[in-house]
């Protein structure tokens, strides 16, 4: 069956150990996790993970299914790229010798629409947002012009382009089944 | 304002709320405060003391699984913990509701390889439905509501409680409050009426249906609407291992027992139906054999309570969530009464061709050994097929699921699912405690006996009634089936020097006999069953018996073994 990029977006009660039940189901398949991000969500109390990884429909939503099963698990869902509005954030630290021999910072701003952190006497830091093959292209020619020092990109961060929004319909549904309960 | 109390004592007053009067434990270090509150409520609680914690954890669950009450163990830290994970993995597979109380340091300690401390709840998180560390007092009354509600709702599970010394001894006002929602966790989902719609209109369709049983029906209680559902819509029907005695065995519609050595028509004719409806299973490749040419030919409807069982394993046509309690009475509403008498009674032949070449030489043997079927065959009659059976795991696990007789729900305790070896014992005693007025009849193998042999000390102790039969072959006798048949008869460590069990049953003032002849198998049953006192039955079985019929592992379940 075909592999490809999959984004799974979970929410999750904010208690302790939360990542670790998430990243089991992964380790049983023996699923490789490609980038994990983790914050607080809008809502408060509600934490958000985006993971992404290589994998066949059938499993990611296998995977889905396991993962929502958790008790502290409001949601799981999963998308493609084409559902999706998606970021990473990579930094390059370079030496601030190495660009000023270089000659031009306006070149990649210009380019690569580069931001740019810090300039000192010991280094100067890059930043830039995009797709994977966005930041993997500035590294590729930094790497062969300047040299990157350091390099670090984020894992995915991600919203997804429909209207239904699948965690407020959630907890509204669970909101009305309380009151169910309560009357009950 | 309100007397303040300490968390040892709140957590005994929470168990009381939840209706706890039966807890297996064993006390250690990090658990003495609440064992020391447990003394006060002596009155109130049975505390049975095992002799090993993966007794207790057994226990429980044998206790749960007869009587659908959340079953109770409580244990100290560290290597208490880490000997209860046995049963805790086998509660999951088997989904069976059990809570694990275990102790745990203070919790300034935690996290400092502090004595006989380890991360219980690191490692209890995969083999749990929910796994909680209390570190305050304050916490206690609602994880303990919470835990019940998540092990006993929607599918059953294990929950593990951690609890910290330092918690059990701060004092603290007590309010409790009963658990029935938590925001994140829909144990139960609706019967959407489209799903219901899409499966009688393919069961109105079908010619050929059948219908798999699983556990989910005992453990939602729906027995009796699935007995309606079968009848209605004149509906064969074939049980799982843990499926077994949801229906009766002599009931009309029910043909026998599913997979690796399940009966021979239940499986052939899961390749023959044109509608396969599976009601609370799930699926598992002791099952199913080779999934590529499973039911390939038969539209799949699958009633299940967990959304994550739909298409796991085999990809499903109709699926059907919610609990078969609900689902089922709403399915046999929307089914056309119908017969199908022509397809029921097609299974007729293959049951014919069992019987002649397995079933007569296994169980109706008149010269040579003893045979384990015809022991067991002998022990359903003796007590009217109204026993639980308790099983061990291996060829007497397989031939007490096939020869023994059910008429009542709740009558077979077996560890399914993770096939857990010395299961046996602790399981009986936890199933004799939850259904103390029925006769609880032990098969387990020399093998299985030996792994928890030490529980025969907490038998003796609270003088338990459980009716123990060795079917001892003096070897690991499934494994040698598989050397024997798949490994060129190279019986590689499963030939076993055995003590003497009877000596060993009279050590623990256990009553006990040896039955080597068949002659002599009538006398020894009766002997057994002649009070409600403990008694341990060695029979001296055939050394190389062999489980047929067989569907060898990962192949098609049309593809079996007869031995003939």
């Amino acid at each position: 069956m075909e592999t490809k990029l999959y984004t799974i977006t979970v929410f999750s009660e904010n208690t302790v150990g939360l990542l670790n039940q998430v990243t089991i189901i992964f380790t049983r398949r023996a699923l490789n996790i490609e980038t994990l991000s983790v914050s607080p969500s809008a809502l408060e109390g509600i934490h958000k993970f985006t993971i992404t990884l290589f994998t066949t429909q059938e499993m990611v939503e296998k995977v889905v299914k396991q993962i929502d099963k958790r008790i502290d698990i409001l949601k799981a869902y999963y998308n493609t790229d084409e559902d999706l509005v998606f970021q990473e954030l990579a930094m390059y630290k370079l030496a601030t010798e190495k660009v000023l021999d270089f000659g031009s910072v306006e070149y990649f701003i210009r380019k690569y629409n580069v931001r740019v952190l810090e300039i000192s006497n010991d280094c100067t830091v890059f930043l830039k947002a995009g797709h994977y093959a966005e930041t993997q292209a500035l590294f590729e020619e930094l790497s062969n012009t300047i040299g990157v020092l350091q390099f670090i990109r984020s894992g995915r961060i991600a919203i997804t382009r429909s209207k239904v929004e699948r965690l407020s319909d959630m907890l509204e549904a669970r909101r009305v089944a309380q009151l169910k309960y309560e009357k009950r | 304002m309100k007397e303040k109390i300490s968390g040892a004592h709140a957590f005994m007053q929470s168990l009381l709320e939840e209706g706890v009067d039966t807890i297996f434990g064993y006390p250690g270090g990090a658990i003495m405060p609440v064992f020391d509150a447990l003394f006060d409520y002596h009155d109130k609680v049975n505390h049975i003391l095992t002799r090993h914690e993966q007794g207790a954890a057994h226990a429980a669950q044998g206790y749960a699984r007869v009587s659908g009450k959340t079953g109770i163990c409580l244990v100290t830290s560290g290597p208490a913990a880490t000997n209860a994970i046995t049963g805790i993995a086998d509660a999951l597979l088997d989904s069976t509701p059990i809570i694990v109380i275990s102790g745990q340091v203070g919790t300034t300690l935690l996290g400092t390889d502090a004595f006989q401390e380890i991360d219980v709840v690191g490692i209890t998180s995969p083999i749990t439905k929910w796994s909680y560390q209390i570190r305050y007092a304050k916490d206690i009354a609602w994880a303990v509501a919470r835990a019940f509600y998540i092990a006993n709702t929607g599918r059953p599970g294990p929950v593990v409680l951690d609890i910290t010394k330092s918690a059990q001894n701060e004092m603290i006002e007590f309010n409790y409050e009963k658990c029935n929602f938590i925001r994140s966790y829909t144990p139960i989902p609706d019967v959407n009426s489209n799903q219901i719609q899409v499966a009688a209109d393919l069961i109105n369709e079908a010619k050929k249906p059948y219908a798999l049983i699983g556990q989910g029906v005992i453990l939602g209680g729906a027995e009796k609407e699935l007995i309606n559902f079968l009848e209605k819509g004149d509906i064969p029907a074939a049980s799982t291992l843990l499926g077994l005695s949801a229906l009766p065995s002599d009931f009309r519609l029910n043909k026998g027992f599913l997979g690796m050595h399940g009966n021979v028509a239940p499986n052939i004719k899961t390749n023959e139906c044109d509608v396969l409806i599976a009601i609370g299973m799930r699926f598992d490749d002791r099952v199913t054999g080779d999934l590529t040419q499973y039911a390939r030919q038969a539209k799949i409807i699958h009633l299940e309570i967990d959304p994550s069982e739909i298409s796991k394993n085999v990809t499903v046509d109709a699926p059907v969530l919610g609990s078969v309690k609900d689902s089922l009475p709403l399915l046999t509403e929307k089914i056309k009464p119908a017969t199908h008498t022509e397809w029921i009674e097609s299974f007729d032949e293959h049951d014919k061709r069992e019987h002649e070449v397995v079933i007569k030489k296994e169980v109706f043997r008149t010269e040579g050994e003893l045979t384990m079927g015809e022991v067991v065959h002998k022990i359903t009659e003796a007590t009217n097929n109204k026993a639980v059976v308790v099983t061990d795991v291996g060829q007497n696990q397989m031939i007490a699921a096939r020869y023994f007789k059910y008429s009542q729900t709740r009558s077979v305790v077996t560890s399914g699912g993770l096939g857990t070896m010395g299961f046996g014992i602790p399981a009986a005693i936890g199933a004799k405690i939850g259904a103390p007025e029925r006769d609880v009849i032990l098969f387990s193998g020399d093998g299985g006996f030996q792994m928890t042999i030490q529980e025969l000390g907490t038998i003796m102790q609270e003088n338990l009634g459980v009716k123990m039969v060795i079917l001892d072959n003096r070897f690991l006798g499934m494994v040698r089936q598989w050397q024997e048949l798949f490994f060129d008869e190279r019986y590689s460590f499963t030939h076993m020097k055995n003590p003497d069990f009877v000596a060993i049953a009279n050590a623990y003032n256990i009553e006990s006999r040896l039955v080597s002849k068949r002659e002599d198998l009538d006398a020894g049953i009766a002997d057994m069953l002649k009070d409600d006192k403990p008694y341990v039955l060695v029979v001296e079985v055939e050394q190389k018996g062999l489980v047929y019929p067989m569907v060898p592992a990962g192949a098609s379940v049309t593809n079996i073994l007869l031995g003939d």
